[in-house]
């Protein structure tokens, strides 16, 4: 029976029991709901709960566990010898488990009968070509040891499909006539119900959790693995970034980190002043009417997918500094892609970010504390200055560095604006690319994923995030200590 | 009332400070204050008294143009310093504000030292030419506000770390440093302890010296021993006005009676 039926089932389970609970539980106290403990919705949730949760919790830990016994059991029975040299034990059994899914397509399609595909051997048919006629393609010729393994796990694989099936159903139903059989009018559903709701937000905000942590340890262990391959010292301190995916290549990280800040810094110094001032107008000179207009207008800046900015650094802004800049003018640029293109777009793209958060903390600011300047004999702007902007400060700093953040993870802007060369340079109309460019194009490569060309990139997605923790605890640390001074 | 004003005006008329004549405040359609008339003298002190919300903070406001900082609000009607109408289009209300200084009913120090809170005002009036006058300047400032013995030895700390009484006479040696020649100040001892009451009271007094002074209190005593000169606000309209003595004493409309005898309010 196929997982989505079983869903069905219990589906249907739980209606029939908060039905029947429900009903069941109201004849108990003799249809007087006032002599139940809670109300009937929560007898009828309680039974409901009994039947679905320990079966579907049962189902999710049977559906992860069961392909990792079965391969553990079939890779034990693997002859040694079968194992071909330059090739390891994870390798074959991945060729297993891609034989047993076409021999599982080819059985569906009717290519094969269900005898057929547990018996047949490697030397009577050629299993390649018949999966292949249904559309399954095979690397190589299967050998008899694989075709034998992958019939095996076939056979495991189904079942353990069975015993799941009875055993999920079997305990749903347990579930479901222990739940009825609880339904008196004195029981405690509600507080049952109510500690099931606690599980389930308890387990939501877990499972955020715990993706935090399973994508730092995939990047840790990528990490190490890379490091295996290749020196530490020469990734961090290699001034030369020349992947060759043949091997020998050279993986410096730095002309890479030099790109992202170097982008960073100038859509930092676009972004800043303008986001500022524009908060700066907009929270203390704009009416009413104008701060309704042009707020929500500076906002949709931020809503423009990257890939946009993209295009409109890579054709517009991009050949419109190679008119002033380049061979016709000044002669400083070569072509449309430099670091100035997507620092310039990126900036744009980041205003919105600092306007709008510095905007509503400039807000926060007490009125009284600008009545006091004003009151002084200070004018606005001396106002602004001296007293609402080092109250906001540790906001706006804030702000600053969420920017920041922003600026160092950004791709699609400096794969489109910035060019592809890892370059050290400090003029800003040479082409030069960044850590994200570089981790895209690392990985979609045809490079094999355990060779150091792909790996590098574990490293430089572990580089990029210690560096944006790095500028959040700075800004934590700012925020923190701005506000014991301040308030 | 009318002919008791006139009398006043009729003697007093060389050293009269600010005059308001025909004052009508609106917060949107909220008439706050109505058709206000008062001659405020210089080197006197001056109580505003009046139940809550009667219009106090509003008409002092006026006088230092921070009602402009308001959106909804409007003024009418005209107010004289020094025989200058400070409505005028051609009138800075900036260099308004630092003829007519203010402390607010609720302590606001910036978030900067107490050394640059108290500085501010000088340093944005260009009143010192260099460090040594303007530390002068400070000091006397916060003496003059009864808080230097509290503050000497932490003068670069954060203003707001004070308690709320200690940020209030802050308050007050910030408004004074700027030296203005009138000085508004909205309930400043409404979170002060009794020593530090007597000790502002006392500066009050000083300052009349020199300045004339504004005060709105809800303390009676308060108004009876600081103040010359009382006016009693009642609804947004000005009830009665007259010296301090003649007002507690022998008060002639019947709600100031009952005001100051504590009936309403
Ligand atoms: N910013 C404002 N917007 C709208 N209405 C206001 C505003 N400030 C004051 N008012 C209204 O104006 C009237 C007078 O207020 P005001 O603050 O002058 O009273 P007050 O006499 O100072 O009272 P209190 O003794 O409680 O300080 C009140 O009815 C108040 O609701
Ligand atoms: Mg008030």
């Amino acid at each position: 029976m196929p997982v989505s039926w079983i869903m069905i089932i219990l589906f249907a389970l739980a209606v029939l029991g908060y039905v029947l609970g429900r009903r069941r539980a109201l004849a108990s106290a003799g249809g007087d709901m006032r002599n139940l403990h809670s109300l009937p919705s929560y007898y009828g949730s309680h039974v409901a709960l009994f039947a679905v949760a320990p079966a579907v919790a049962l189902l999710a830990i049977w559906l992860v566990v069961q392909p990792m016994v079965i391969s553990s059991s079939v890779a034990r029975s693997f002859p040694d010898g079968a194992i071909s040299e330059g090739s390891s034990l994870s390798l074959v059994m991945s060729d297993v488990k891609r034989v047993a899914d076409g021999l599982n397509v080819a059985v569906e399609r009717g290519a094969l009968s269900a005898e057929e595909a547990g018996s047949v051997s490697a030397g009577a048919t050629n299993i390649r070509e018949r999966l292949g006629s249904v559309g399954v393609a095979l690397g190589s010729d299967v050998d008899s040891s694989v075709l034998d393994a992958a019939q095996k796990y076939r056979a495991y694989a189904s079942t353990g499909h069975l015993i799941m099936t009875l055993a999920v159903l079997g305990l749903a139903l347990t579930g479901f006539i222990y739940g009825m059989a609880q339904m008196r009018a004195e029981f405690r559903a509600r507080n049952i119900v109510e500690h099931a709701v606690k599980a389930l937000l308890v387990f939501a905000a877990s499972i955020a959790v715990l993706t935090t942590v399973g994508i730092i340890f995939s990047l840790i262990f990528n990490t190490i693995e890379f490091f295996k391959l290749y020196p530490a010292r020469d990734f961090f301190f290699g001034l030369t970034w020349a992947p060759s995916f043949g091997g020998g290549s050279e993986l410096g990280m730095l002309p890479l980190l030099w790109g992202t800040l170097y982008i960073s810094l100038i859509a930092l110094a676009v972004a800043v002043p303008i986001g500022l001032f524009a908060a700066i107008y907009l929270s203390e000179y704009a009416s009413p009417k104008m701060r309704a207009i042009a707020k929500p207008l500076l906002e949709v800046l931020a809503g423009i997918p990257t890939i946009v900015y993209g295009l409109f650094a890579l054709l517009t802004v991009g050949p419109l500094l190679v008119s002033i800049f380049g061979r016709e003018g000044l002669n400083w640029m070569q072509a449309g892609t430099a670091v100035m293109t997507a620092g310039l777009v990126m900036g744009v793209m980041l205003i919105p970010f600092v306007s709008s958060l510095s905007d509503d903390i400039i807000n926060a600011v007490p009125q009284t504390m600008r009545d006091g300047s004003l009151g002084l004999g200070a004018t606005h702007s001396e106002t602004v200055r001296q007293v609402v902007l080092p109250a906001a400060l540790p906001g706006i700093v804030g702000a600053i560095l969420l920017a920041a953040s922003r600026a160092i993870g950004e791709t699609m802007i400096v794969v489109l604006g910035a060019g592809a060369a890892a370059r050290l340079s400090l003029n800003p109309f040479d082409a030069m690319t960044t850590v994200t460019a570089k981790i895209v194009s690392q990985l979609t490569g045809d490079a094999d994923f355990a060779s150091p060309e792909a790996l590098v990139a574990f490293a430089l997605g572990m580089t990029l995030f210690v560096i944006t923790l790095g500028l959040n605890i700075i800004a934590l640390f700012i925020v923190r200590k701005y506000r014991e001074q301040y308030e | 009332m009318n002919d008791m004003t006139l009398l006043e005006r009729g003697v007093q008329t060389d050293d009269i400070k600010i005059s308001a004549r025909n004052v009508e405040v609106f917060y949107g359609d909220t008439h706050a204050i109505k058709n206000v008339n008062v001659e405020i003298q210089d080197k006197t002190v001056t109580a505003f008294i009046g139940p809550s919300g009667c219009g106090k903070s509003t008409f002092l406001r006026c006088i230092n143009r921070m009602n402009d900082t308001i959106d909804i609000c409007r003024v009418k009607g005209d107010i004289l310093l020094d025989g200058e109408d400070i409505y005028d289009p051609k009138v800075d209300p900036v260099q308004l504000r630092a003829k007519v200084g203010m402390v607010f009913q609720k302590p606001n120090p910036f978030p900067k030292s107490i050394y640059d809170n108290v500085a501010y005002g000088p340093k944005i009036h260009g009143l010192a030419r260099n460090k040594a006058e303007l530390d002068e300047i400070v000091e006397r400032a916060l003496r003059r506000g009864a808080i230097w013995d509290e503050v000497k030895d932490r003068l670069h700390s954060p203003g707001t770390g004070l308690s709320g009484g200690q940020q209030q006479r802050l308050c007050i040696a910030r408004a004074v440093a700027t030296e203005p020649e009138v000085l508004l100040m909205d309930e400043p001892c409404s979170a002060l302890d009794p020593i530090a009451t007597a000790q502002v009271e006392e500066l009050i007094d000083e300052l009349r010296q020199d300045y004339s002074v504004v005060i709105v209190t809800h303390s009676m005593q308060q108004a009876a021993r600081v103040s010359q000169k009382t006016a009693f606000f009642h609804l947004g309209t000005l009830v009665e006005y007259g010296a301090t003595d003649r007002i507690f004493t022998s008060p002639e409309d019947p709600r100031t009676e009952s005001y100051i005898t504590g009936r309403i309010g």
